[in-house]
């Protein structure tokens, strides 16, 4: 989570570089990315000509496809790095591997990696556009985005009228691991600069050491906020770490911050269920309650590629492109 | 060896300052003057607005060999101390192999014997620098080692530690720790605090310091045993130094110039260069160093110099290795972050006289390294520049390694020349051997 110095306008390593503005036009973009998406053939020609790279050294299917599904809808050509780390285990530099890349001459970079931070440590080792696809414990911007994208078409499907990014008034609880979630850094950012008013629920195990500058407050006590929240954004229990040394079991953590059959009966009727996947049930939610019609989980999925298009629009189409992505090249 | 003459400086030595030549001749001090004439064949260095002091002497260098030559060699660690303005260092045993037996250490006491600056070794208190079997202190303080860790992990085994001071105090032999507690520490690759939080590295807290530091008083106090603390890093380690030393307990410790000049926020920009054991920590406890370094509850100032090569820096954080460089840097790093708190000669005493002290320099086993610039003393010396300003360009480190974290920053202060044995091995900030 950046919270200092100037955003970076070429890049997309933390929500903090869009700023609201920029989360705003991301969400005007994939609007009209949602029209795109319903033609026959949905692609435009916008980034014809241009490379984006997808470099994931570590494993994540959906991720992937949504990056690469958005740049092939923008007639980009996508490269996809083999994403082993066997290269640096044969002694190849971080910097090496990128290096190697850029020299095959690449726009965008897509980078996932376990350690927080490489995407901006990769920014000085090409002159392409880097975007985080999640790194390490840190952030995972286009999660946030697409989570953001995902509230303002439901608050606008329910109240009708023009949708709006305008979060404020609604209060949002990310519940679960905080300490090693990316989806709740960027979140937490993305969800405070639309306006909105968000408490982290979990034991302080779970908690960061310090919240210090964080837009949030925390509260280890589920059942005290539980019927005061518009959004309920459940996190996934990572259970090789948090399972073993920072809470006794997950049965233990399932009766105290998971959301149970008797739980989800207490939400505010119209509450939304969020989940950044994959889920485990009986868990942080009970098989029961991610069947409930307010749940959101498959449409977060979908508009996944919505969001990956604007982004890589924003960075890639160059300071003359359209305000909206336009033409029906249907060959392109 | 032709004589020389170190003309129009200021003399800083046993605490008083005055306006006045030095000659050497040989590997002595010869004349302190107000104004000595060159003999013939002499050769002049000048000093003016410049102080002519005894030279620094480095409690904590890595030097990297045996092991791993690619990230520094005694020759170019020896070269990098000399351009710091260092006439000696101590060598820190956590090589490949470890100096935890006579064989290796006569091998890196070999090389420093051709080195521009006296390099002096510590060797490991345990055995591989393992913390399982005590390693023969005994052998190795007979080859006139005085100073014992495992630096780059601490002790763990509290009974082992107690063993191992116990057995070191026959021989008259001091035992330093690099305090961390392994549990506690787990994992860590910055300081635990709001921007590890933030930037979502996995933190080392305070408390892996302060456990095992707390341990080691209540041994030492218990035993009676000297004990040094290798780069403390926290304020809370500063309060229990302070109230050990109140309470007369035989412990001495030192800080890194790292330490009293940079801060964990360094760590927002994702470069390794700013992984270091201990972490940068918080404004809080960079004051507190300062403070305790001002007011004498720090004995020394020790660069622990920690060179790796690039290859090894340009990873992701948590895989980089901790460490940077320090030698060639750290008189003005100190002096560019604590001018007007200590006086030069305060800071001059913490570079030199103190460290000599602890590591057993001082006297004519070690080189009495750390003494005074008078007549028959040895000719180890610094002419050091309080006003010169200079930029760090890392590519013109005399280390094997770039791993600065200081470069492109002004530092306030510039050694100028070094003078060892006698010898110039630094003239007007260039290396001559």
């Amino acid at each position: 989570m950046r919270v200092a110095g100037p955003p970076a306008r070429d890049h997309l390593l933390s929500v903090a570089d869009l700023g609201r503005e920029g989360i705003d036009e991301v969400m005007r973009l994939a609007d009209s990315f949602k029209e795109v998406s319903a033609r026959p053939i949905p692609k435009v020609p916008a980034l014809r000509g241009k490379t984006v790279a997808t470099l994931f050294f570590e494993a994540s299917t959906r991720t992937r496809l949504s990056f690469e599904t958005a740049a092939r809808r923008l007639s980009a050509d996508v490269m996809s790095f083999s994403a082993s780390t066997s290269s640096l285990e044969k002694g190849e530099s971080l910097r090496d591997t990128i290096e190697t890349i850029d020299a095959m001459g690449v726009d965008a970079m897509v980078v996932r990696h376990r350690s927080s931070g490489v995407p901006a440590q990769v920014t000085a080792w090409t002159s392409a556009v880097v975007l985080n696809a999640g790194d390490g414990q840190h952030e995972h911007p286009t999660q946030a985005l697409l989570d953001c994208y995902t509230i303002r078409e439901a608050l606008s499907e329910r109240g009708g009228g023009e949708p709006s990014s305008d979060l404020s008034g609604l209060r949002i609880g990310i519940v679960g691991d905080i300490r090693f979630s990316r989806v709740a850094r960027s979140n937490v950012l993305a969800f405070s600069l639309l306006g909105a008013e968000v408490t982290l629920v979990a034991p302080r195990t779970l908690l960061p050491s310090s919240l210090e500058g964080w837009p949030a407050q925390a509260t280890p006590e589920l059942d005290s906020v539980l019927e005061e929240l518009d959004v309920v954004y459940l996190l996934r229990i990572q259970t090789e770490r948090a399972g073993q040394v920072l809470l006794p079991d997950l049965d233990e953590y399932h009766s105290r911050f998971g959301l149970t059959r008797e739980r989800a009966a207490r939400l505010k009727p119209d509450a939304l269920i969020m989940h950044p996947g994959p889920m485990i049930r009986g868990v942080e939610i009970a098989p029961e309650a991610a069947e409930l019609p307010a749940s959101l989980v498959t449409r977060q999925v979908r508009n996944g590629v919505l969001v990956r298009s604007a982004v890589l629009f924003r960075l890639l189409a160059g300071p003359g492109r359209p305000a909206v992505p336009t033409g029906e090249d249907p060959v392109a | 060896m032709p004589e020389l003459l170190i003309r129009g400086g200021h003399v800083l030595s046993g605490g008083a300052e005055k306006r006045a030549d030095v000659l050497v001749s040989g590997d002595a001090v010869r004349a302190v003057a107000k104004s000595i004439d060159p003999p013939a064949g002499a050769k002049v260095l000048e000093a003016d607005g410049a102080v002519v002091a005894p030279g620094l002497v480095d409690l904590h260098t890595h030097l990297r060999q045996p092991g791993a030559e690619v990230a520094e060699t005694v020759e170019t660690g020896a070269r990098a101390a000399a351009l710091g303005g260092f006439t000696a260092v101590v060598a820190m045993p956590n090589t490949e192999p470890a100096i935890d037996d006579a064989s290796v250490a006569r091998d890196v006491l070999a090389l420093g014997e051709k080195a521009a600056c006296q390099v002096a070794v510590a060797g490991a208190i345990t055995l591989g620098r393992r913390g399982e079997r005590l390693a023969p202190l005994g052998e190795l303080a007979a080859l006139g080692i005085t100073l014992f860790t495992d630096d780059g992990a601490g002790v763990q085994d509290g009974s082992l530690m107690r063993q191992a001071l116990e057995y070191a105090s026959d021989l008259k032999v001091v035992l330093a720790q690099h305090c961390e507690d392994a549990s506690l520490a787990a994992g860590g690759h910055m300081h635990e605090g709001a921007w590890s939080s933030r930037l979502g590295i996995a933190g080392l807290s305070r408390l892996s310091e302060e456990v095992m530091l707390g341990r080691d008083i209540a041994l030492v106090r218990a035993l009676g045993t000297p004990m040094h603390f290798l780069h403390l890093s926290s304020a809370g380690s500063l309060a229990l130094v302070r109230r050990a030393k109140k309470e007369g307990l035989p412990v001495t410790a030192e800080v890194t110039p790292h330490h009293l000049f940079l801060t964990d926020a360094e760590v927002a920009s994702y470069d390794p260069v700013y992984k270091v054991n201990p972490p940068l920590r918080e404004e809080g406890d960079v004051e507190a160093l300062r403070r305790g370094l001002a007011e004498g509850v720090i004995d020394a100032v020790a660069t622990d110099h920690a060179p790796h090569p690039p290859e090894r820096k340009e990873r992701p954080f948590d895989e980089a290795p901790f460490g940077m460089l320090g030698l060639e840097t750290a008189l003005a790093v100190c002096w560019t972050a604590l001018e007007g708190r200590l006086s030069l000669g305060e800071l001059l005493a913490a570079f030199s006289a103190r460290p000599a002290r602890i590591a057993r320099l001082d006297g004519p086993a070690g080189g009495r390294q750390g003494g005074e610039v008078a007549a028959g003393a040895p000719a180890n010396l610094v002419v050091f520049d309080p006003s010169a300003s200079y930029l760090v360009d890392p590519g013109r480190l005399a280390s094997r390694s770039r791993n600065t974290p200081y470069a492109g920053r002004q530092l306030k202060g510039r050694v100028r020349h070094t003078i060892y044995e006698g010898e110039p091995v630094v003239i007007e900030g260039e290396a001559q051997r």
